[in-house]
């Protein structure tokens, strides 16, 4: 399962540039709801330009309970790991 | 051929230097960018016009007030927390992106021949419409509760004068007053949002009118953080009282002329009285022959697009969104999604499976935020909530997370409204 979540987030990372503009992946563009990078809050940072493996491992840490939250936690155990990385990814390249 | 010189004849006829501009540009666009239109300039559609503008659709937003005045956090101001003016918003950031904004009002809607007249006589054809009429508030559900009724008994369940009205009210109110409020069955906009209201009011009764009570009058059983608002209210504000369905809180009947309002078993006499009526959809919803029987828009889950009329989307709080109820939040997360499906759809693109998060914040007191939260996806044909997640607060948590959730509900009201209209 792990091999074929890999090729998946090839794949998008292969088609990223041409989509980078316009696609959000699944459950993307949500976030900027709260996360938007013109408010300077740092009780809510914003995600644009963010490392993709610090979003990665954030939201796991969310999801298991590793990192305290308030909403953070319920939101995360809402997506999968693949659209995780595809959100991660997306973000850092804008 | 036959748009164009209809566009020249309404041009004549129009006074209105906006909208000459705006059919000025029509026929050009026709030629090269796929038209949408817009209608409602709320967080829905005034999110919805911008992102599609991003992705290079040529977008006419229909709004007719010059400013919008935001729900979320006019209960603060109800309390005298904040002033109206923080809920004020206007459409010139919007207008700078290139999306042109017409002030009017909608007389009609044609879906067959996709075009939109608007009531100063101009006319806008489009390929796809984006409707994000919001709610209208039912004045013939309730007997005895009309348009003029809500100048003495404000529901302020529409941010403005009615919430000046109301605030007006309470601090007119003698010490040793009672404020009744009346809460309607689901479905309507905002459902934590009485309960947020009543603890507001509390605070301020608590705060300013100590000797005063406030009752709440409900049509429900249930609602929205229910256990999270009564384990705040005990210890907070023992002058609030529920009265739920079950109990007699469904009011049948209101008086106006004695303030009272009416329930099967009592009847309510009122110093301040908020009666939040049952509400449906919008009325450009009914004109354009999207709502059905219940009064609000069925739709596809992936594309927002009705199931009534096709190419025409519908965002917001009109529209039936399944698990997501009617917020703010929910309504931008739906504009998003819905602007990059009718791009996608405008190309000739498959739209992709949709996944979006609601998250709402209520204040008990200024200090103290409460949250729900959830994440939703496409499932047999509507929007279900994704299994395992969302959730409200914890029900033990300790005053510094009462206090964080307070702040967060703060900055998310700063950057909804920054991606929104700033």
């Amino acid at each position: 399962m792990r091999t074929a979540g890999t090729i998946v987030t090839c794949l998008m990372a292969l088609a990223a540039p041409a989509a980078a503009q316009s696609a959000a992946p699944a459950g993307a563009s949500s976030c900027s709801g709260c996360h938007d990078a013109r408010i300077a809050s740092p009780a809510i940072p914003p995600l644009k330009g963010r490392p993709a493996p610090e979003i990665v491992a954030a939201m796991e840490a969310f999801r298991n309970g590793g990192r305290e939250a308030t909403v953070m936690g319920r939101i995360a155990k809402g997506y999968t790991d693949d659209e995780t990385r595809a959100i991660a990814a997306w973000f850092s390249q804008r | 051929m036959r748009n164009a010189s209809l566009d020249r004849r309404t041009l004549l006829k129009s006074a209105a230097a906006a909208s000459a501009a705006t059919l000025l540009h029509a026929p050009a666009l026709a030629q090269s960018a796929p038209r949408v239109t817009v209608i409602g300039g709320g967080f829905a559609g005034a999110t919805c016009a911008r992102e599609l503008k991003r992705s290079g659709v040529a977008v006419t937003l229909v709004e007719p007030n010059a400013t919008y005045t935001a729900c979320p956090f006019s209960n603060n101001v109800l309390a005298g927390l904040r002033p109206l003016s923080a809920q004020e918003f206007g459409y010139d950031a919007i207008r700078r992106d290139g999306v042109t904004v017409a002030q009017q009002r909608t007389s009609s809607i044609d879906p067959q021949a996709k075009q939109v007249a608007l009531a100063d006589g101009g006319r806008l054809d489009y390929d796809r419409l984006v409707l994000a009429p919001g709610i209208d508030l039912r004045f013939d559900a309730l007997p005895g509760y009309d348009e003029a009724a809500a100048q003495t008994m404000p529901h302020a369940w529409k941010a403005g004068e009615q919430t000046t009205l109301l605030r007006r009210q309470l601090e007119a109110m003698d010490d040793g007053g009672t404020v009744v409020m009346s809460a309607p069955a689901n479905p309507f906009r905002c459902p934590p949002g009485p309960y947020e209201r009543a603890s507001l009011i509390a605070h301020y009764l608590k705060t300013q009118k100590p000797r005063s009570k406030l009752i709440i009058l409900d049509a429900k059983d249930a609602f929205s953080k229910q256990r999270l608002f009564q384990n705040a209210w005990t210890p907070l504000y023992p002058n609030l009282e529920w009265i739920s369905l079950s109990s007699g809180g469904k009011v049948t009947e209101v008086d106006v002329k004695e303030k009272t309002l009416v329930t099967d078993f009592d009847r309510h006499k009122a110093d301040v009285a908020n009666v939040i009526p049952p509400q449906r959809a919008g009325l450009i919803a009914q004109l354009a022959g999207i709502a059905d029987r219940s009064g609000w828009c069925p739709i596809d889950p992936v594309t927002f697009e009705s199931r009534q009329q096709p190419g025409i989307h519908v965002i917001g709080d009109a529209c039936i969104a399944g698990g997501m109820p009617k917020s703010a939040f929910a309504a931008n997360a739906q504009a998003k999604v819905c602007a990059a499906a009718v791009a996608g759809l405008l190309r000739g693109e498959t739209p992709v499976q949709p996944k979006l998060i609601n998250t709402c914040y209520s204040l008990v007191a200024p200090d103290y935020g409460i949250s729900i939260a959830g994440v939703y996806h496409p499932a047999n044909g509507v929007l279900a909530d994704v299994e395992g997640a969302g959730g409200v607060s914890p029900i033990d948590a300790p005053p510094s997370f009462r206090a964080l959730e307070a702040t967060y509900a703060d900055t998310w009201f700063q950057t909804i409204t920054t991606e929104v209209f700033g």
